[in-house]
């Protein structure tokens, strides 16, 4: 069941938390609504389930409104970021109450209830309480529950949010699976931009209420629409520099930037990913399109699968990241101290367009 | 215990390990349980819910002031209109002409600062040992500490009457040495004691544990001896926490009556309190009076709720200081 | 909480020795002067004082009494608790912080209020009594008078809990599909039963031993209107020691059973809860 979300905006007392929010989930994705905290995915997604509502805008499902209708006429399937597991029920129960309150029988319930506990993969558990769980078995149940009665759309609000590391990874994957396997539409808010990649068929990226971008998560992270989603995904150096004619000037270095092709000259803050930015030991070739900037190297520290160098940059008096891939870093053997050249490979900059 | 780390391939599909520490889920802050001292809660909720349709709202907050409205506002206004019906000038006549009101006054403000006193005293120490200490026999203690709580007041006055009167166990040698403790004001201290024994106690120990040993420990580390880390140290965590309980105290102390009236043998202008010269008043039909002594218990209870309820809104505030300061309460 | 060891932190001897010492003095020894008296009985004599017909219309009375006054206050309490915790309405702080004046208020002035205004020359009785609601010197006012002052245990039992319950709870119960009538039933009223049981027991055992605001309301007409404490403060003025001591015994037996069932229940309600 497709979601449409049209022209939403929600104000609570002076703080604008939506503005004018227009939006398209196709029957059976998965999209992810990332940003930082205020940034509105929460009241969006909440206003999708029917648990605020807007001062502006509809909400569509497939082709019906469903703006004014409760939570409950919605039928939708809730899934909180601690849980709301009713404490006082077993798993079996809490996993059985959207059954029990539409008046199932007992029989039916038991079928639904043990068919969904297998799909989460604990049965067994029926009997067991809340808190004799882990946080990724609660989650589980609550998953559980939340699709028990079939619900048209499925919504989590930061679901992965209150648990260890190691055990969100593994969730993660894990709901990839599931929504293979039953196709529900989904919608998933975080603030993990990995979480999002890692999940989703589709990203939004919203700030302070207002979408910035939407797209694979491809689409968003390699040709970033805007400053903001720029910076927010993946970790990017920000200079204050020059652009003219396809050019962006850093200091003493020269950088192709094909987003500013005018031939005026701007002043400009331009953006540099951290994996972008190439270590040699010597300044290379000079020529008109590229060189590279004087630097000396502050710290050394493998992250994972690369090698973060923190750098200082001579001649501006200002810090850079440089992320390299462990055999570049043992090939040039950086040491504290030492002075190197960053030759940057590519640039972005975000200007507004106009014309004199 | 949780099953440790499976990793399981199922038809192509991933299990997962678990880790086998359980997460807690979002906690709720102090628990402050079945408490008879009555101190409103902590934590103030999120939101004010409004999914009941308005009409069920309405309802019930009006049946609710109704409620508050009858039980305690009306009486409260009936007190002082009863007190000064007839004009300011007779309720000071009632109050302070009267010798015999006069001395229960004075007796009230003698024997109820008494006890509270020695529950004071007593109060710190026992929370002290109680907060900071663990040993055999502590959760016997906290035990017979509610009893006084539970004890009916005209048995408690029964006890001692048993214990210092005419005919109790020490009734001979005392009326040999010429003491009188039944019939007189130190029985009445004593009793008065015994029934607002738990207070001060009872409020100290969850601000003690909530405030946590490290500063004492650390004054302690750092040189200072038992008084100097006390005044120093753990008198200013406590001593709001202590204010709220005496006053809880004092409250309680002021008003005792049944135990009093068991102990004091109501010697009007010797041994009556301020609540037994409500009652002898108005056993001798005289209503303006009766209501003009209660007038002024009315006026200091209400004093001690407006007390209690700024202490509450301090105490609140020093424990969230403490509790970030301590970091007790870890990560989400 | 962090427990010290004693060597760490200086005072446990004296701290203790001392309150041992103050509750054997105050609380201990008094109490076993009583169960010696009681004990100083011979069985017959004991059986005697404590069940006649006097005593036991005094037990019905008070047990009575005592029971529809707790009841009364729970449903009372959690109205009054919920209103506040849920609700906003002008002058709520105020109503909250007036919940705790029955426990600060005298019992005499408690008692000399609530007759004064059941009679039928009160504010409240000249409407009841001509209604046929006798609130003064009757069963009835014993009840009100002991609703007035358990009233507060209920409520302050009842709050924290119902503040604790997380808005989530009842969106989770929405988006399931329970109406506000099923979300109350199922997901709002059992965590709420534990703290309801624990306020009635409290209001329970508090209307038992009361004495000060009943005398002034009940009449005390044995047989009709005497609850237990009077009777005993009869028995004491009669000079009927070992009778008064007899029932007393009765009475602290039972309230020690009650403390103990009470902090039982504590006990299981923080279990459920967890």
């Amino acid at each position: 069941m497709s979601i449409t979300v049209k022209n939403i905006s929600k104000r609570f007392g002076s703080f604008t938390a939506l503005d004018n929010v227009s939006l398209d989930v196709r029957n059976g994705g998965l999209l992810a609504l990332l940003g930082p905290s205020g940034s509105g995915k929460t009241t969006l997604l909440r206003i999708i389930a029917g648990l605020e509502t807007a001062d502006e805008g509809v909400i569509l499902y497939e082709d019906e409104e469903v703006t004014h209708r409760s939570a409950r006429e919605r039928n939708v399937g809730f899934v909180f970021q601690h849980y709301a597991l009713f404490r006082h029920m077993n798993v079996f129960e809490n996993v059985a109450f959207a059954l029990r309150v539409r008046g199932w029988k007992q029989a039916q319930v038991r079928e639904r209830v043990g068919e969904l506990l297998r799909l989460v993969r604990l049965d067994g558990y029926e009997k067991r309480r809340p808190s004799q769980l882990s946080g990724g078995q609660r989650q589980r149940v609550a998953l559980a529950r939340a699709l028990a009665a079939q619900p048209r759309v499925l919504l989590l609000d930061e679901p992965f949010g209150a648990l260890d590391a190691k055990v969100r990874q593994e969730l993660r994957r894990w709901l990839r699976l599931l929504h293979r396997e039953i196709h529900c539409t989904t919608v998933l808010v975080t603030h993990d931009q990995e979480e999002a990649f890692e999940v989703a068929d589709r990203v939004v990226v919203m700030n302070r209420g207002r979408i910035e971008q939407v797209g694979s998560p491809r689409e968003v992270f390699e040709h970033p629409a805007t400053a903001f989603v720029m910076d927010f995904l993946g970790r990017v150096n920000v200079f204050q520099g020059r652009v003219q004619n396809g050019q962006a000037y850093l200091g003493e270095a020269v950088v192709p930037c094909p987003d500013y092709l005018h031939n005026e000259e701007r002043s400009a803050r331009v953006y540099v990913r951290s994996h972008e930015l190439d270590i040699e030991r010597n300044a290379g070739p000079t020529t008109e399109s590229s060189s590279s900037l004087a630097a000396t190297v502050m710290h050394v520290h493998p992250v994972g699968a690369v090698v973060r160098v923190q750098l200082h940059l001579r001649e501006a008096d200002d810090s850079l990241n440089v992320e390299l891939n462990p055999q570049r870093c043992n090939e040039l053997d950086l040491k504290i101290g030492d002075r190197v050249y960053v030759a940057p490979r590519r640039a972005r900059v975000f200007v507004p367009d106009y014309s004199i | 215990m949780q099953p440790n780390g499976v990793v399981v391939q199922h038809n192509g599909v991933v299990g997962w390990a678990e880790s086998s520490r359980p997460t807690t889920s979002r906690m709720v802050g102090l628990e402050d349980s079945a408490h008879p001292t009555g101190k409103a809660p902590a934590i103030q909720v999120n939101a004010a819910h409004r999914t009941e349709p308005w009409w069920v709202r309405w309802s019930l907050t009006l049946a609710a002031v109704a409620v508050l409205t009858v039980l305690v506002i009306v009486p409260v206004v009936n007190v002082f209109y009863q007190a000064l019906g007839r004009g300011v000038g007779v309720y000071m006549q009632n109050l302070f002409g009267d010798p015999n009101t006069r001395h229960a006054i004075l007796l009230t403000l003698t024997v109820a600062p008494s006890a509270v006193l020695a529950n004071l005293i007593f109060g710190v120490a026992c929370a002290w040992a109680i907060a900071r200490f663990r040993f055999p026999g502590r959760a016997l203690l906290l035990t017979i500490i509610d009893l006084p709580f539970s004890v009916s007041p005209v048995v408690a006055g029964l006890m001692f009457v048993l214990l210092f009167g005419m005919q109790g166990y020490f009734g001979p040698w005392l009326r040999d040495h010429g003491i009188r403790i039944i019939f007189a004001t130190p029985g009445l201290i004593l009793v008065t004691a015994f029934v607002t024994l738990p207070f001060v106690v009872r409020e100290l120990i969850p601000v003690m544990e909530a405030i946590g040993p490290e500063e004492d420990v650390a004054a302690v580390s750092l040189g200072a001896n038992g008084w100097q880390m006390f005044w120093r140290v753990t008198w200013p965590n406590i001593r709001w926490g202590l204010l709220y309980g005496v006053i809880l105290c004092n409250a309680r102390a002021m008003g005792e009556f049944g135990a009093v009236y068991v102990v004091s043998g109501h010697i009007a202008g010797r041994t009556d309190t301020m609540p037994l010269r409500v009652e002898k008043l108005f056993q001798e039909y005289n209503t303006p009076g009766s209501f003009a002594v209660a007038s002024v218990l009315t006026f200091l209870a209400l004093v001690t709720l407006a007390l209690k309820t700024w202490l509450e809104h301090r105490e609140r505030k020093e424990i969230a200081e403490a509790l970030t300061y301590t970091n007790t309460r870890g990560k989400e | 909480m962090a427990a010290v060891n004693r060597r760490v932190l200086p005072g446990f001897s004296l701290s203790l020795g001392y309150s041992v010492c103050y509750l054997g003095l105050l609380v201990f020894i008094p109490l076993a002067a009583c169960f010696l008296k009681a004990a100083s009985l011979t069985p017959v004599q004991f059986w005697d004082a404590v069940w006649n017909e006097r005593t036991r219309a005094a037990y019905r009375l008070t047990f009575g009494t005592s029971l529809a006054a707790a009841g009364v206050n729970v449903v009372l309490g959690l109205l009054v608790a919920w209103v506040l915790v849920r609700y906003s309405f002008p002058l709520k702080r105020l109503f909250d912080a007036l919940v705790d004046l029955p426990f600060a208020l005298p019992t005499a002035v408690a008692g000399l209020v609530y007759s004064s205004l059941y009679v039928q020359s009160g504010w409240l009785g000249q409407y009841l009594v001509p209604l046929g609601i006798e609130g003064a010197y009757s069963r009835l006012g014993i009840v009100l008078v002991l609703v007035f002052t358990g009233f507060p245990f209920v409520v302050r039992t009842v709050q924290p809990v119902l503040e604790g319950l997380e808005p989530e709870l009842e969106e989770a119960a929405s988006t399931l599909g329970a109406t506000r009538w099923q979300t109350f039933r199922f997901v709002l009223w059992p965590p709420l039963v534990p703290p309801l049981l624990t306020g009635f027991a409290l209001a329970f055992a508090r209307a038992l031993g009361e004495y000060g605001s009943v005398v002034f309301i009940a009449g005390n007409k044995p047989f009709q209107t005497e609850i237990a404490p009077v009777l005993i403060v009869a028995r004491l003025e009669e000079f009927a020691y070992g009778e008064a001591t007899a029932l007393a015994v009765v009475l602290l037996v039972l309230s020690f059973a009650l403390l103990g069932a009470i902090n039982l229940l504590e006990r299981w309600s923080k279990n459920r809860a967890a």
